[in-house]
């Protein structure tokens, strides 16, 4: 862990919500993709 | 060979479905070294101290953010043109990237602004145009929800889109033509003498190069998801055609 001095609680709110953020967009991305896949397919298959 | 061929659905599908899992991972591991690298291996500034660490965060993101909306942009006008559905499908898809983007380049800029221009916020040109394109990316994003019919929706926000432009032009360039803002000049630029010195700014190279992967790729996976998701509407709609005759 580097040393963040006086602004530690600063650089390390700004990191958790930017990538706290990033990683709730990737997941929810995939989720909603393997989702709407699925359900496209048990269509196609003829499922109701 | 034309790129329209890529306006077809099933076309794009089968052309770019496979690679959005590679681009997924060069995202990953450029984000994992350039952040890495910014975070662990840069030295403090000496006016900023360890807070200039936030730039690997904060501009790859405003970057993605405006330049999302550009390529919102290019799509929406290639539906009004030539009405092609999965361009105006790749701009919705690139909506929620973009709008998350600009809440990590606006968050991030706050948590920074408070400890070096001692406020959370002002009411200055480069971030007020950024935080009126976040109210168009939420605006875009609401319409096309609100609105059943597809070419309607497709119609109205490629409207919004173009208006919408102006301020992504704005809250890039903003700092440009108007001296008064607190907002510093550009972080990189092709002018050598104008951007940050060189031990971040090889590290933030990167993180860009991961940001722009990683839009890439959820643009991508989630305008496939789009057509699968307009397919499945058409599916459902016949299905209750046929019912609704028999």
């Amino acid at each position: 862990m580097p040393e963040l001095g006086q602004y530690a609680g600063v650089v390390l709110s700004a990191w958790g919500v930017g990538l706290g953020l990033i990683v709730a967009l990737v997941w929810a991305s995939i989720t909603r993709a393997r989702r709407v896949k699925a359900e496209l397919e048990r269509i196609e298959r003829g499922g109701s | 060979m034309s790129i329209w061929e890529y306006a077809n659905p099933k076309k794009f599908i089968t052309t770019f479905g496979p690679w959005v899992m590679p681009l997924m991972v060069v995202a990953g591991v450029l984000l994992v070294v350039g952040l890495g690298w910014g975070f662990f291996l840069t030295p403090e500034a000496q006016n900023f101290g360890s807070t200039v660490k936030i730039i690997y965060i904060h501009v790859p993101s405003a970057f993605v953010a405006i330049n999302a909306w550009i390529m919102m942009l290019v799509t929406s006008l290639v539906w009004l043109i030539r009405r092609h559905h999965v361009s105006a499908l790749a701009a919705r898809a690139a909506a929620p990237v973009g709008l998350v983007m600009t809440v990590i380049a606006l968050v991030t800029g706050a948590i920074w602004g408070q400890p070096m221009w001692g406020t959370w916020w002002a009411w200055e040109p480069r971030l007020t145009s950024f935080l009126i394109l976040f109210l168009f990316y939420l605006g875009y994003i609401a319409l096309w929800s609100a609105v059943p019919e597809p070419e309607t929706a497709a119609d109205l926000t490629s409207a919004v889109c173009i208006v919408g432009s102006v301020f992504a032009v704005l809250s890039r360039y903003a700092v440009l033509f108007w001296a008064q803002g607190l907002h510093q000049g550009a972080s990189l630029s092709v002018d050598r003498a104008e951007h940050v010195a060189d031990v971040y700014w090889l590290p933030l190279m990167v993180s860009m190069a991961g940001f722009v992967a990683l839009f890439v790729a959820l643009v991508l996976m989630r305008t496939i998801t789009e057509i699968r998701a307009r397919r499945i509407t058409a599916l459902m709609a016949r299905a209750e055609r046929a019912e609704a005759v028999a």
